[in-house]
């Protein structure tokens, strides 16, 4: 029987990070794409546009991400497509963020006050520039801290994607115990790698928050 | 010929009527005080004109543009008549002369440095020249308030509507703000203002409108209206016997 050193432990799980890491940061930037898309269809256009952004949010909020990665993973199998894990993985994560991301940009642009909106309808802007030039100015600067603090989250749900078998960090960790029967310092730092990945994010997303003075600007 | 033709407009909110039946015409260049309660439908009015609410009977036509409640047409009315707020409504990530340029260039595609030199000659109209590189946040209530006069004066339109603009004000700087609207009154501006500034429209306004319960009560010259109240709600309210 080979011996594993605990190097040999961290050196393969850091190296199995890089893809908890990887998927990650697609889910995240192209969960924003897909949300700043349902964003508008959510806030402005047309009626039908809305209720199908509404619907699409709370199907993906109301329904565990293990279910939609399952369906990701063999739904679309049944197409005759095989699926790899990391193609299921990303499209379920990126649908996933996008829903969660678009209600909180939601929020962003419902705390603007009303009186923005009058104000550059009153000067003649049409909707479209009263989103670029006035709305979205003010609400990115509320979006950010929420933003950050979410994505924690999406480094975490990435932990579930070792279910439908794509090799991440938590994957690894279950792989690398398998062969060396030390779950305890496996698993601890495993734990201790997503600490340190999340840590950060929700620390800058506090820091962000008191810096950018969102509680106590007024309009 | 009047400026603002407001025709029998009736505007409701669910069951609740707020405006019954409006008539009022407006001449270029008259100053008009809208007077009442609140809850009396003035502000309503107001927001009819420029278009923020859509009308449900009746017609409101400005120098020959009729309101529509489309893009083209509420773009067309907006660009004629301009609008003051009561809680200003500056846009608080631009200076004083980011709020002013934004709208000219957005909307009327003016280049930058025409729009820079607009902004600058309006922000001196309202005095405020030296504030141009200010950010909302710094600056009084008063010298935004003067901000917002200025950034709607720079899309040049015919008529300005004021809705309560000093009702936000501290006491102390309700007069900068007058002071403005009385320069822009004497240069023949027309002027349609929802007003609690008794005395301002006294000796400002050509024409005093007396709302109550979503009609039009009584309506004349400020000496007519204020020396002779006809009808007893308006006596009410004006404290008068």
């Amino acid at each position: 029987m080979t011996e594993f050193s605990f190097w040999d432990i961290l050196r393969n799980l850091l190296l199995a990070a890089r893809w908890t890491v990887v998927l990650s940061l697609v889910s995240f930037i192209g969960g924003g794409i897909v949300g700043a898309a349902l964003l508008f269809l959510r806030i402005g256009g047309r009626r039908w546009a809305r209720l199908l952004s509404r619907g699409y949010i709370q199907l993906f909020q109301g329904t565990p991400l293990l279910m939609q990665l399952f369906l990701a993973f063999f739904g679309i199998g049944l197409f005759g497509i095989d699926v790899p894990a990391w193609l299921a993985a990303c499209v379920a994560l990126i649908l996933w963020t996008a829903a969660f991301l678009a209600e909180i940009w939601r929020g962003c642009v419902e705390s603007i006050a009303k009186g923005q909106w009058e104000a550059s309808a009153s000067l003649g802007m049409g909707y479209l520039q009263q989103m670029r030039y006035v709305i979205l100015p003010q609400a990115l600067k509320v979006a950010v801290p929420p933003t950050v603090g979410f994505s924690v989250q999406v480094v975490k749900g990435t932990a579930l994607t070792s279910i439908i078998g794509f090799v991440e960090l938590s994957k690894a960790g279950s792989i690398v115990t398998n062969a060396t029967f030390q779950p305890f310092t496996v698993y601890g730092l495993v734990a201790l790698i997503y600490f340190a990945l999340c840590w950060p994010l929700s620390k800058s997303s506090q820091l962000l928050e008191r810096k950018l003075d969102v509680a106590h600007r007024n309009h | 010929m009047s400026l603002i033709a407001i025709t029998e407009v009736k505007k409701r909110f669910g069951d609740n009527e707020v405006l019954k039946g409006i008539s009022v015409d407006i001449a270029p260049g008259e100053v008009v005080a809208i007077i009442g309660k609140s809850g009396s439908g003035k502000s309503t009015l107001l927001r009819c004109i420029n278009g923020l609410e859509t009308i449900d009977e009746g017609s409101i036509v400005v120098a020959g543009a009729q309101f529509l409640p489309d893009e083209v047409h509420l773009k067309a009315l907006r660009l004629k008549v301009g609008m003051i707020f009561q809680q200003f409504n500056l846009f608080p990530h631009l200076t004083a002369g980011g709020n002013v340029m934004l709208s000219q260039m957005v909307v009327k595609k003016t280049p930058k440095k025409d729009a820079e030199a607009v902004a600058r000659k309006m922000l001196d109209r309202v005095g405020l020249a030296h504030k141009f590189d200010a950010l909302p946040d710094e600056l009084s209530g008063g010298q935004q308030q003067r901000v917002a006069i200025a950034r709607a004066l720079a899309m040049q339109p015919i008529a300005l509507l004021c809705d309560e603009i000093t009702s936000a004000l501290d006491p102390e700087l309700v007069a900068e703000v007058l002071a403005v609207v009385k320069e822009l009154a004497a240069e023949g501006m027309t002027l349609v203002m929802v007003t609690h500034e008794m005395r301002f429209a006294r000796d400002v306004c050509s024409r005093v409108v007396f709302m109550h319960q979503g009609r039009v009560h009584e309506i004349g010259a400020p000496e007519d209206v204020f020396a002779n109240p006809r009808t007893p709600e308006l006596r009410q309210f004006l404290g008068v016997q």
